[in-house]
């Protein structure tokens, strides 16, 4: 066996099993409440006179203006130890994943500490998700073209 | 459609989309940043392909506040823009969409970044 081999099955031995089923438990509730409170929200905003379309835009800012502050004030940590990706995958671990690196870099200075690092994690997300964007848009154009 | 019911499917949808992110993140070695960068494609894809709508119809913010919903709000724009632009549209349609979110984030960012100072972090 090789010591590479050796090291991960160490690895594995020593790695704490991390519950799958709490972990599940968890992302699914808490993940859950997030959805519902942006469908009251939305409800809401609807009531007080929003078209369809900029009530679910307010419902966005909303959730990331909560998720900022939670995370300027180092309470989304918390709940997002509880919680995993039941915080990660709503806009708000997007929020969290912009807000975070701009307060931890503001050391290294607002130009190249928050201006460069605020996208560390959230960029992927841009680059990809824009990518896909126009890989479709090119596809569709030409859809359009010869229907 | 009752508010009660819209609250219970979007509790339902976006509380399973989470799991299936859970379990991503508990099973796999993918890293979140993987997994986000997935569920945004898989939102452009699954508007591309004409599921994305229906499910938004059904489950409202259980599936548009999770980041599936930014990839489809990213296709939904590009194909707007495509009709109204033509193939100009393809450049400015998904950013122009996902326009209000992200600006929010990136102002509050900065002013988090004036505001409060970096804590040290607990593993």
């Amino acid at each position: 066996m090789t010591d590479k081999q050796a090291y991960l099955q160490y690895v594995n031995r020593r790695a704490a099993r991390s519950p799958v089923l709490r972990n599940c438990a968890a992302a699914f509730w808490v993940g859950g409440s997030i959805c519902l409170g942006g469908q009251l929200l939305r409800a809401l905003y609807r009531a007080l006179g929003a078209s369809p379309d900029a009530a679910g835009t307010l419902v966005s800012i909303t959730l990331v203006f909560f998720s900022a502050l939670a995370t300027g004030l180092g309470i989304f940590d918390t709940i997002a130890r509880y919680a995993g990706a039941g915080t990660l995958l709503p806009i708000t671990g997007f929020a969290n994943a912009v807000v975070s690196p701009a307060i931890d870099t503001k050391s290294e200075g607002f130009v190249l500490g928050v201006g460069a690092k605020i996208f560390t994690v959230a960029g992927p997300v841009l680059l990809y998700g824009t990518a896909a964007s126009v890989l479709y848009g090119l596809i569709y154009w030409v859809y359009v073209l010869f229907s | 459609m009752s508010l009660f019911y819209e609250c219970v499917a979007a509790f339902c949808v976006g509380g399973l989309l989470c799991v299936v992110a859970q379990l991503l993140i508990d099973l796999t070695r993918l890293t979140p940043a993987r997994i986000l960068v997935s569920f945004v494609v898989a939102g452009v894809v699954l508007s591309a392909v004409g599921l994305y709508e229906p499910l938004y119809r059904f489950a409202g913010c259980g599936v548009s506040v999770p980041l599936l919903g930014f990839g489809g709000a990213l296709a939904r724009g590009v194909r707007e823009a495509v009709h109204t632009d033509g193939l100009l549209g393809v450049l400015t349609g998904g950013l122009s969409a996902a326009a209000a979110g992200t600006t929010a984030a990136m102002m509050l960012g900065l002013l988090c970044a004036l505001i409060f100072k970096s804590r040290p972090k607990r593993a």
